[in-house]
């Protein structure tokens, strides 16, 4: 995975709470066996009509928006379902980084796994920044993980992030080659819980 | 005297593999559930990097997600996208020599019901599975959580996932359930008490002396729901109840003393008295009303006596459901009914529904579908005459699977259509695109199903005898 350090880019205000990964990725899109491509489902039922056409009124059909890096939302965004397909259409749509007051857990690790910031503000700096980025001419933020920093309209504003997340995005690392470093460790436990309790290999 | 200790603790310390200075902790992983729909990139993942499966036989699989439940489509899947991810599952599995129920032989169902009834959970255990409703596990004093594809791969190379131990919430809940009132009603009681966020970041257990009267049924229904309060996991502690069920599982029968010498270890599983949580809840049941969703979220919930209330911010949730602020849910005509899904697609849900149903008729404007949550539970339904009492009522008596809970497959509304269900998630377009969810127990969606419209179960059955 590339590190991720800062990005730069169009916000678009999403000004709901509880957005789940049902209206993130719908069900239809699940049924694939690769990762890519699952951008053109992204928000489906926001950003299409019942006959595929295009919603005019969505924030992500409509210059500049169309081509966000950033999500500014209410808080819970990505609660519900543990689909990775919620993050693999968000980074195929071009989005790096989501600023809301709160995650789903199982989405913001899954956002981490993939390269996508997730940026935790108070609900009023939520509410700020989306009425910033409502606007065109200051829609344009600039996030700095290393810092915690979002700019918008020349203020700078600061964020928190979860400390290991912080450290995954920075170092683009790939998790599971870090944990089969420690295979010896794993095999040691395996052994003495064999022992130990022996129904829990059965 | 040693630091007292949560059952949380306990089983996460005696899964410890290592800490990391980033506060992360490497976590033994002793079961692992896979389904069709988010494995396939894990095992391209370790394809790709020519990694194996670490402990195939910790490993176990079911089709469940997109599978048909007509029973003329079970063998010849009609959608070509579901059926590679079926072939696929089944591909994977053999090839990495991890056991699997595929359509075609009676175990497979819901993976959230067949693992327990096969006797794979087993309490102090931790269970992960590319599904958030893998905290339903919790309900065996097992420390169970969903997680996405990249933490699959995760755990079929390693047999471990890279973890922050969450902070930890208790709910104690107090009083005899009223007639007609279920765990489903007090799971979604909870959520409309502490909101769709309320533990983000947290477990949740649940104690008190109305868990302990729950069936383990019941209480892996509750635990079910923990995720739409945002808690990963729920967990209970174990008792005799989940000892007489383990005795008679597929995988624990054959070996008696085995399962002696665990109990005793088990029994030391719960929560110190003086343990500390970061958070506590408290609910008393002896009043609660049955329980359903009038928006878009499951904290969405009002008793079915209750009015919607007005409240900022649910506009959007309104408009979608055509409902209004100060609205009564009774008597709100529906057109479909969904029995079903690993929150309520146990055998003791469908002998509820069914004493509901029993003698009577299905309202002829509702089309109303039984998914029992696995083909040993629907085999168990007819060898008891529910599904004749279902059949007979005018209910399409279905095969196992996830069906209308997430609209993968066929089983999905049309816009517009308004649905009585069971399940756990009232999304927008969870059950199809532009389907309207009303969440609620097995005894009041069949109550829905007589009257043709959302009705208090307990007007139409009385006092239970």
């Amino acid at each position: 995975m590339e590190p991720v350090r800062t990005i730069d880019g169009i916000a678009a205000p999403l000004p709901d709470r509880n957005i789940d990964t049902d209206q993130i990725i719908p069900a239809s899109y699940l049924s694939t066996v690769t990762r890519t491509g699952l951008g053109a489902g992204l928000f489906h039922a926001r950003r299409y009509d019942e006959h595929g056409n295009t919603k005019a009124d969505f924030v992500l059909n409509k210059t500049p928006w169309n081509g966000a890096s950033i999500i500014v939302a209410g808080d819970n965004f990505g609660c519900g379902s543990s689909r990775e397909h919620a993050p693999w259409a968000l980074k195929d749509f071009g989005i790096r980084c989501i600023i809301a007051p709160s995650f789903g857990d199982i989405f913001r690790n899954n956002c981490t796994k993939n390269g996508i910031l997730t940026a935790a503000v108070e609900t009023r700096l939520a509410d700020h920044l989306m009425a910033v980025a409502r606007n065109p001419s200051s829609c344009r933020f600039q996030v700095d993980l290393n810092n915690q920093t979002i700019r918008a309209k020349g203020k700078t504003y600061d964020f928190s992030v979860d400390e290991a997340d912080k450290n995954w995005l920075l170092s683009g690392l790939d998790e599971i080659s870090l944990s089969l470093r420690d295979s010896d460790r794993i095999d040691a436990y395996e052994q003495s819980w064999r022992a130990a309790a022996p129904w829990r290999f059965a | 005297m040693p630091e007292p200790k949560t059952m949380f603790d306990r089983i996460w310390d005696d899964h410890l593999v290592r800490s990391y200075p980033d506060g992360t902790d490497l976590l033994y992983i002793d079961r692992h559930l896979l389904h069709e729909v988010m494995s396939p990139q894990a095992f391209q993942g370790l394809h790709d990097t020519g990694r194996h499966v670490r402990r195939p036989e910790a490993t176990f699989a079911v089709s469940d997600h997109n599978v048909p439940t007509l029973p003329e489509h079970r063998f010849e899947i009609p959608n070509a996208a579901s059926r590679l991810q079926v072939e696929t599952m089944a591909a994977n599995a053999r090839e990495h020599g991890i056991d699997y129920f595929g359509l075609g032989d009676e175990r497979q169902g819901i993976i959230h019901v067949v693992a327990p009834e096969q006797g794979l959970i087993l309490p102090g255990m931790t269970v992960v599975c590319g599904d958030s409703h893998t905290s339903t596990h919790g309900a065996f004093g097992a420390i169970a959580f969903g997680i996405g594809t990249s933490e699959i791969e995760h755990v079929l190379a390693t047999q471990t996932l890279r973890q922050k131990k969450p902070r930890q919430m208790r709910i104690s809940l107090s009083g005899h359930l009223p007639d007609w009132v279920t765990e489903k009603d007090v799971a979604l009681a909870v959520i409309a008490q502490i909101s769709t966020a309320g533990a983000t970041g947290h477990m949740i257990e649940y104690a008190g002396d109305t868990v302990s009267r729950m069936s383990l049924s019941g209480r892996m229904t509750l635990c079910n729901m923990a995720i739409e309060s945002g808690a990963r996991c729920g967990l209970i502690a174990p008792d005799r109840k989940v000892f007489e069920y383990l005795k008679s599982r597929p995988r624990l029968a054959s070996n008696p003393e085995a399962l002696e010498a665990a109990m005793d270890s088990w029994s030391h599983l719960a929560s110190d008295p003086e343990a500390r949580f970061d958070n506590a809840v408290a609910l008393d049941v002896t009043e609660l009303e049955p329980m359903v969703t009038w928006g878009t979220s499951p904290e969405h919930t009002i008793p079915i006596t209750g009015r919607i209330p007005h409240s900022a911010g649910t506009e959007r949730a309104l408009s979608y459901t055509g409902l209004s602020a100060g609205q009564s849910l009774d008597d709100l005509p529906i057109d479909t009914v969904f029995i079903g899904s690993c929150t309520n697609g146990r055998i003791e849900d469908l002998r509820l529904a069914a004493e509901i149903v029993r003698g009577r008729h299905v309202s002829d404007k509702v089309r109303a579908l039984v998914v029992p949550g696995s083909g040993l539970v629907r085999a168990q339904a007819e060898r008891e005459g529910l599904s004749e009492i279902f059949v007979r009522a005018g209910f399409e008596w279905r095969e196992a699977g996830c069906s209308m809970c997430l609209g993968m497959n066929e089983d999905r509304l049309s816009p517009g259509e308004r649905c009585a269900s069971t399940s756990n998630r009232n999304f927008e377009g969870r059950q199809g695109p532009g389907g309207i969810t009303h969440l609620m127990s097995p005894a009041m969606a069949a109550a829905a199903a007589i009257e043709g419209r959302v009705t208090d179960v307990r007007r139409l059955m009385g006092a239970r005898s």
